[in-house]
């Protein structure tokens, strides 16, 4: 046991992304159901729509547009809230969401952590594209029915809600995502069906947080990080025409590439600079 | 035939039967437009099968009608917080209510009709209608006397403790008397204007199935006027 408990604090010690990314979704996991003393809770709702410090609403634009779609009239508090979400994504890089936010992140990345584990092989190929195809699904049907449709299974506040009250109806649903992603298909959910990523992807295309390669010469082309990276495309432009950053919006910001690179290569970066990317299309140096 | 296709539209055509390129791209397209189309079929007609929300969910004081509030609440849970009582809930899969909706069910516990309305304040949506001030012009349902038959007060016994539990007893809700072949009954009597539906009468009534019920509005209530059928003898 203790033998164990060693093992994970020296691997998070050599993933400190992992480390600082897994701390961060379990505070916000934490936030909405802790009552600290003195202070009380932090965070009221839960990631459709919350009241932060009491003050600072937050919104998940996602929803708003479907509800907005189904015919409902666009309030005040929850449209500054969906502004704030949407403007920081959009500056930083939309899935920054997935990799520091999401609570069914940390479901999936089990899943795939147990597929490696158990060296499974078989693997159901689908299309990437599902999940802009859901996206689009999700906004139509909003319009047809008159409901939030993507709200009807959504497992993200699906998972929250379970945690938040103790309940386990949706338990079934959340552990047929888990063995999906491990038995099923590598990276199924996260890499292939989810329509949240599909839309914060989409608003973050421009997004200014990068995974750079600034040192010339550095990146001995192993490969190493593309075999970590949850959207392993991103990186080929990187190490096979060695393009100066990640401009690929389905980036997740994760970091995974950073704490497996052994030759420091790679560095996560503001990158306000213009120039070295077109329209997500990375200008290649000589 | 050709000369009626003008010459863009033709070129185009052309350009991507020549270019295999072009064809695996206009293959992938039509192939999720397929899926998309498909889906959303199957998930419309999933969608559409839902049950109703059942007559014993109701919604937090200030709700929209139903339509409107299934596609206005984003089911954040703001209201079940602030709620000092704890009476709503969010929808899970097991309630006979949309998927992470707010409600509370009368029998198990009340609204206790707060006169600063803090769930109405909490709503970022105005799915729960800020216009809504007055926590006695709410109207979460309508209190009906469903059950003549077992209301101890038609008994002849003097129950009334739903009139006597009332929020607003003497308005909402009052004993009338009935002179029938039982003697002078005092019948519990719901004024539908003035009921707000906060479900505290059928909290407690004695019986152990409660005779007064909160039903929604268009369930608890006639509405006056002709109905075509009505006269029609087969
Ligand atoms: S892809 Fe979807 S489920 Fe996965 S982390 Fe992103 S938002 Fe969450
Ligand atoms: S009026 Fe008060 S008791 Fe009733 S639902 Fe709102 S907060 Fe709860
Ligand atoms: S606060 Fe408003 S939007 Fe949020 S769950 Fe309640 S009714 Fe719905
Ligand atoms: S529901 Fe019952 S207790 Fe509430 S206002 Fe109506 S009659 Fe009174």
């Amino acid at each position: 046991m203790a033998n164990l408990f060693r093992r994970i604090v020296s691997y998070l010690k050599s993933h400190p992304w992992l480390l600082m990314r897994r701390t961060l979704q379990i505070l916000i996991v934490l936030a909405f159901v802790i009552d600290i003393p003195e202070v009380g809770r932090i965070a009221h709702g839960n990631l459709s729509s919350s009241l932060w410090f009491w003050n600072v609403p937050l919104t998940d634009p996602f929803v708003l547009l479907q509800s907005w779609l189904a015919g409902a009239p666009l309030a005040k508090v929850a449209l500054i809230g969906a502004a704030i979400v949407a403007g920081f994504y959009a500056f930083f890089g939309g899935r920054i969401y997935c990799s520091w936010v999401c609570p069914i992140n940390m479901l999936t990345d089990a899943a795939y952590w147990l597929r490696q584990k158990f060296k499974i092989k078989g693997n159901l190929t689908m299309s990437q594209d599902l999940r802009s195809v859901l996206l689009v699904m999700a906004l139509v049907l909003s319009v047809i029915t008159g409901t939030l449709a993507w709200e009807i299974i959504n497992p993200i506040t699906l998972l929250q809600r379970e945690i938040m009250w103790t309940s386990a109806v949706g338990l079934t649903f959340l552990s047929a995502l888990f063995l999906f992603d491990f038995l099923v298909t590598r990276r199924g959910w996260c890499g292939h069906l989810c329509p949240v990523g599909a839309f914060y992807r989409w608003i973050g295309h421009y997004g200014r947080l990068r995974v750079m390669a600034v040192k010339t010469n550095a990146c001995s082309s192993c490969t190493d990080c593309i075999k970590v990276c949850p959207e392993p495309h991103v990186l080929a432009p990187v190490v096979a025409q060695k393009a100066m950053a990640v401009t690929d919006s389905d980036c997740t910001r994760c970091g995974a590439c950073l704490d497996k690179c052994g030759n420091g290569a790679l560095s996560m970066k503001l990158d306000l600079s213009r120039g070295n990317s077109f329209r997500g299309i990375p200008i290649v140096k000589d | 035939m050709t000369k009626h296709i003008p010459e863009k539209v033709s070129v185009a055509v052309k350009s991507v039967i020549e270019n295999p390129e072009r064809r695996k791209a206009m293959k992938r397209i039509f192939r999720h437009a397929g899926v998309a189309v498909f889906g959303a079929v199957v998930a419309q007609a999933v969608i559409f099968s839902r049950p109703a929300r059942a007559a014993k969910i109701l919604r937090p004081p200030g709700a929209l009608p139903e339509k409107e509030f299934d596609s206005t609440c984003i089911r954040c849970g703001l209201c079940v917080k602030d709620c000092p009582y704890d009476i709503l809930k969010l929808a899970t899969w097991a309630d006979p209510a949309p998927l992470g909706t707010p409600f509370f069910v009368a029998r198990q516990d009340p609204c206790r009709m707060c006169t600063d309305i803090p769930c109405v304040k909490a709503c970022p949506t105005g799915a729960l209608d800020p216009l809504l001030t007055d926590i006695r012009k709410a109207d979460m349902g309508v209190a009906v006397l469903v059950d003549h038959e077992n209301c101890l007060n038609y008994k002849g016994l003097t129950c009334s403790i739903c009139v006597r539990v009332c929020p607003i007893r003497g308005e909402a809700i009052s004993l009338k008397p009935i002179q029938n072949e039982r003697g002078l009954l005092q019948i519990p009597t719901v004024d539908p204007d003035k009921c707000t539906g906060c479900g505290t009468c059928e909290k407690h009534c004695v019986l152990s199935e409660a005779t007064i019920r909160v039903l929604p509005r268009e369930l608890g209530l006639g509405v006056s006027g002709t109905n075509a059928m009505g006269r029609t003898v087969w």
